[in-house]
């Protein structure tokens, strides 16, 4: 009897159950990385198990080792300018395709959608053509104008999902109440819009502190905090590295929340209805391109 | 919008429209030009139309090539099983953590890749208890390995692009009118053939670009294939990274990467042929970001 109700529940929560391990499965190596910035191993150097248990040693160390740290500062510097570029650049885009019509649009969400297509492995690679044709000195320049590529596109497609639900009658409202077009730009568009806005300059930011491959072609001598793990990952790697990578996880986990938290109530503040049907079909010329 | 001026939508595309073809779209040409070279690192390259490169690169690489369409392939089978009852459980069974579980499935994005990775060949590693799992229940010899096999490749390449075959999906099933499953049942139709005759078909669009999105970049990735796999995973991304960066081979690593493109190119043109490109940039985002 009470087997066969245990099966009942089992079987009528096998879906919330699996969602549960499913999402465990995907969290797997980040509380693997999170417990071993904890674990004291041997020689300092990453292998399983926590042989001497529990210590905040490298904790207090983190930033103990200088090309750990140059690598960090490079990336973060990186990251910070590539995702101010891309995230203005790729807004005007993003304001230009939802709120005008003009020749060449079908043409223009292509030229977007495809890098987002593009294994990253073909993007470094034909960048990497290009400044060895041009001998260009390969260094952080490169990688800033690599970056700030990848970026774009990502950014386009958060601020304009952000900019369909858009409910257009606040914008006239205040229109109607007097305001000249930027006064209604600044006081009603920008505010409405900042959440999408720090959504996609977040994304941009993780986007750009994440990548090994496209960086990997584009570097020359500088270091990335992805290419120092890469260039140490056979020697043996730093502890510290996983310390850098928890504190990286929490701070954009908690960045990632805080918009979350701000969008939903941006959008309970201002009634945004996401209203799907609005949606600018994307016209014919792009099946013809 | 009171600025009707015609040129607006222009202006405001410049500098993204100008940035994608400078650095994404001409770099593409530096590489075919690249890739019709040919001479030695050592006397230097010259352009000479040597179209010969082209089936010299793919015969030089037939097992790669293969490996990349196997282990791509499987592992986009292997992640639209993980998701689908993972999507269809937060857009239908999630209730209050509908936005908790989101959270998590983006989580992965919020560490480095390549820590991940690393993280992952730690896991896989010889001396970790989950082989021992898999030793004692006779799933793999008793002196057998999970690292540095075609299975370890797979399965990273499975988790590093789960989210990507999760969040179209979840988009999809997201707007699923409920209403149109109670119909089948009210038709006396079972759930299997309520599921396989309405959810299905009508979730199909996400199920395609969730398999785009997972199988490009896995095709293209080499990070999963160095990293867990031996000297005998490596895949189309390994040859043309280590042609490119340590052999210098540029125009072979060129045709190589050209080709590639090609394939990735024509495989979503005939995408968007039929779905559009509002499927890249549309609602899927909203939910991810």
């Amino acid at each position: 009897m009470a087997a066969r109700r245990a099966w009942e529940w089992l079987r009528r929560n096998a879906l919330p159950i699996y969602a549960g391990l499913a999402v465990a499965y995907m969290l797997i190596p980040i509380v693997v990385i999170a417990i071993f910035s904890f674990g004291a191993t041997p020689k300092g150097k990453l292998t399983f198990g926590l042989d001497d248990g529990f210590t905040t040693e490298y904790w207090r160390t983190a930033f103990s080792r200088p090309d750990l740290n140059e690598a960090l500062f490079t990336s973060l510097r990186l990251a910070a300018l590539a995702t101010v570029l891309s995230t203005a650049i790729g807004t005007l885009m993003a304001i230009a395709l939802v709120r005008h019509r003009f020749r060449g649009r079908g043409l223009t969400n292509l030229l977007i959608v495809i890098p987002m297509a593009t294994p990253e492995v073909v993007i470094g690679a034909s960048l990497l053509s290009m400044f060895i044709y041009y001998s260009f000195a390969l260094g952080f320049t490169s990688l800033l104008i690599a970056h700030v590529m990848f970026s774009i596109s990502f950014v386009v497609v958060v601020v304009r999902s952000r900019l369909i639900g858009f409910d257009r009658h606040l914008e006239e409202a205040a229109a109607d109440l007097g305001a000249t077009p930027l006064a209604t730009f600044r006081t009603v568009t920008l505010p409405l819009l900042a959440p999408g806005i720090l959504a996609a300059a977040l994304l941009a930011f993780s986007l750009s502190i994440d990548d090994f491959v496209i960086s990997n072609f584009n570097s020359g001598t500088t270091v990335t905090f992805p290419l120092y793990v890469y260039g140490v990952s056979l020697r043996g790697i730093p502890v510290q590295v996983n310390v850098l990578a928890t504190m990286l996880f929490v701070l954009i986990a908690v960045a990632v929340s805080l918009v979350l938290w701000q969008q939903r109530r941006a959008e309970r503040m201002a009634s945004v209805r996401p209203e799907p049907e609005t949606a600018p079909v994307p016209p014919p010329a792009v099946a013809a391109a | 919008m009171s600025l009707r001026r015609r040129s607006v939508p222009y202006w405001l595309l410049a500098p993204g429209l100008l940035w994608l073809v400078v650095f994404f779209v001409v770099p593409m040409y530096f590489m075919g030009e690249l890739a019709l070279r040919s001479g030695s690192l050592t006397s230097g390259y010259t352009f000479d139309w040597a179209w010969s490169n082209f089936p010299d690169s793919l015969s030089g690489h037939t097992e790669q090539i293969g490996r990349s369409f196997l282990y791509a392939g499987t592992a986009t089978v292997l992640a639209l099983l993980i998701a689908y009852p993972l999507a269809y459980a937060i857009a239908f069974r999630a209730g209050r953590y509908k936005l908790l579980l989101l959270f998590a499935v983006i989580a992965p994005f919020f560490t480095t890749y390549l820590i991940r990775t690393i993280a992952w060949k730690t896991i896989l590693s010889d001396s970790s208890p989950v082989v021992g799992v898999l030793q004692s229940l006779s799933l793999i010899p008793p002196d057998g390995r999970v690292l540095a096999t075609s299975g370890s490749v797979i399965a990273g390449l499975t988790y590093n692009f789960l989210p990507f075959m999760i969040l179209p999906l979840y988009a999809n099933l997201e707007r699923l009118d409920l209403r149109l499953i109670e119909a089948a049942k009210d038709l006396y139709s079972s759930s299997s053939q309520a599921f396989l005759r309405v959810t299905l078909p009508l979730t199909m669009p996400g199920i395609v670009a969730g398999v785009l999105l997972t199988f490009i970049p896995a095709f293209g990735d080499y990070v999963n294939a160095q990293i867990l796999g031996g000297t005998q995973q490596a895949m189309i991304g390994n040859v043309i990274q280590s042609l490119y960066l340590n052999q210098r081979d540029y125009p072979e690593a060129a045709a190589l990467s050209f080709l590639m493109m090609g394939l990735i190119l024509a495989i979503v043109m005939i995408y968007i042929r039929f779905a559009g490109t509002g499927a890249f940039m549309g609602d899927e985002e909203e939910a991810g970001a």
